[in-house]
């Protein structure tokens, strides 16, 4: 069995500006891939491309073996954009109604409604939603007729931390069920858990594509240790122990993993004056920032 | 598989257009100025010798010809617009149907809930002239005509509205839009052919060119195919000479080419949306 998206040295541009440089990408199926970027890095234009709602320049997609936009590749391609909504005046079940009719599958749209939490809400006109209503109604329609391929633009973008849960809990379902995900985000803490591979696009260019515990080896971050001090001390303490002033009474240093207790030790024998120590193990965050300043140097 | 589909889309669009009163008032605006016209337009009838309905045709034929491309106009500006502002029109687009189904699809929705208001709102006058005794077939015959020309001058105009829709980029430019094509194409235009009609004193123009210009104009073939094709509406509207100087299939030839036409522009401007 072959991947269920294939990506091959795609370039785009727009007017002249490469929103997209030579980017590879493969998902197996049942995989979830997390991709990572800032606003503008080329994440939407690369779904978009995906779709085949915009033209790539160079280099090839193939969804299943089919072309984007062909119809084959559409049957078999769910998606859930960027905050999504709907025209207003229908319910919820006529929506996703129309969009099991469209996709031409036989669907239990009550069920696919209560999966995803909406069952009370199922015959209130979506004007009513909630934005997150509305996003939990977008992610009901990916869970139509089993798609092979789901490409998820910000899925938790308007989600409280309970419905985020939920939403991870439907995503494993459909990886189980052999689905390949895309999951687009900028909310890196959760995907860390929640996702099997972390590619990360800046700029237009993949800097980064591999797990996440590979990466932390790559990029070897050091940890952070935030002191806070008296505020009358702080002058001095910054004097002493060096690092970067955070504001009136904090500073933060940084160390590799196996200086941290050297460095806990000493500034644990300053007495009184540390108020509090806070540690930061290396965490996606640094990641993305570490591979996202490596290609501009 | 392409029509089920399209029809998929259309049942949605018609019940949004239920829900959203729109049907609804599209169709009393067109039974209130029907009302108003057969009754209003009802005392000359004697001097001219025609019956009430002829009259009332006559007048709603004039009221049709800016109310059709209104009506038509304010239903379809959205249509695709509405989509792309709700950040709907991707995911619509991922789905199987074509952009060709998912535009016939709204066009044969709004085209049936337009076409309900004209036969509701001319029919209702058309009972009621018959029911006080004021019709004859020639009149009713002039009244099937009145509503089938407003259906397909509405038809020119939602497939417009399609494509100043694509072409926007978000429902407040095709608002804007959409109300200038409707002065240009309902008022400016017949107000540049009157001024070039006077410049030229009946000259070349007048005589030739000028008829062909007007019928090119849906607005204008709805006019004159009405005017044309009963001498009475003709008389009781006073407009007889532009109509006489062009064969008769002219205008019903413009009017039902421009929904082909306006169809196939609002395709490629659709085609060229990227979401």
């Amino acid at each position: 069995m072959g991947n269920t998206l294939t990506i091959k040295s795609v370039s785009k541009f727009r007017g002249d500006i490469q929103v997209l440089q030579d980017v590879d990408l493969v998902i197996a199926p049942g995989e979830r891939l997390a991709l990572l970027g800032h606003n503008g890095a080329g994440k939407s234009t690369l779904i978009k491309a995906i779709l085949g709602l915009t033209p790539v320049h160079q280099g090839s997609i193939q969804i299943c073996g089919a072309a984007p936009g062909s119809a084959e590749a559409r049957r078999t391609t769910a998606f859930l954009p960027e905050s999504v909504s709907f025209h207003p005046a229908l319910t919820g079940r006529e929506q996703l109604t129309l969009f099991a009719r469209l996709s031409g599958a036989g669907a239990d749209v009550a069920g696919l409604l209560d999966r995803v939490g909406l069952s009370d809400a199922l015959d209130r006109r979506i004007g009513t939603y909630s934005k997150g209503m509305r996003q939990r109604l977008g992610l009901a329609q990916v869970l139509l007729g089993r798609p092979k391929l789901a490409l998820l633009d910000e899925p938790t973008s308007g989600l409280d931390p309970i419905s985020r849960q939920d939403l991870y809990a439907i995503i494993d379902e459909l990886a189980a069920q052999g689905t390949a995900i895309l999951i687009a985000s900028h909310a890196l803490t959760e995907v860390e858990a929640r996702t099997d591979r972390i590619a990360i696009l800046r700029n237009g260019v993949k800097v980064a594509d591999d797990t996440l515990a590979a990466l932390s080896r790559a990029a070897d971050l050091p940890t952070r240790l935030r002191i806070t001090a008296q505020s009358d001390q702080i002058e001095q303490l910054t004097a002493q122990i060096g690092g970067r002033r955070i504001n009136g009474a904090a500073l933060e240093i940084t160390c590799s993993a196996d200086q941290k207790m050297a460095e806990l030790r000493r500034i644990a024998a300053m007495g009184d004056a540390i108020v509090d120590i806070s540690m930061t193990p290396p965490r996606l965050e640094d990641l993305y920032r570490h591979f996202s300043k490596e290609d501009s140097r | 598989m392409m029509i089920p589909r399209a029809l998929s889309i259309a049942q949605s669009e018609m019940l949004i257009l239920r829900r959203n009163r729109w049907l609804f008032m599209a169709t009393l605006i067109m039974v209130l100025f029907a009302l108003a016209l057969t009754f209003a337009g009802s005392a000359p009838t004697g001097s001219l010798g025609v019956d009430m309905l002829t009259i009332s045709v006559a007048s709603m034929t004039t009221l049709s010809v800016y109310l059709a491309p209104l009506l038509a106009l304010m239903m379809s500006f959205d249509a695709i617009s509405g989509d792309l502002d709700r950040g709907s029109l991707s995911l619509l687009l991922s789905y199987p149907p074509s952009r060709t189904e998912i535009l016939v699809g709204k066009f044969l929705a709004q085209l049936a809930a337009l076409s309900f208001a004209m036969i509701v709102g001319f029919g209702t006058a058309g009972a009621l002239a018959t029911w006080s005794g004021g019709s004859g077939p020639e009149s009713l015959l002039a009244l099937a005509r009145l509503i089938a020309t407003s259906i397909l001058l509405g038809a020119v105009f939602l497939s417009l509205g399609y494509m100043v829709s694509a072409l926007a980029g978000s429902s407040t430019a095709a608002a804007g839009m959409s109300a200038a094509l409707w002065l240009i194409f309902v008022v400016l235009f017949d107000l540049g052919l009157l001024g070039a009609v006077v410049m030229d004193q009946s000259g070349y123009f007048t005589q030739t060119i000028f008829p062909w210009l007007m019928v090119a104009n849906p607005a204008d073939a709805f006019r004159v195919w009405n005017i044309a094709a009963s001498d009475a509406v003709a008389l009781s509207s006073g407009m007889t000479g532009a109509a006489s100087a062009l064969p008769g299939w002219a205008a019903p030839g413009s009017l039902l080419l421009w929904p082909i036409i306006g169809l196939t522009l609002a395709r490629i401007a659709f085609g060229r949306v990227e979401p």
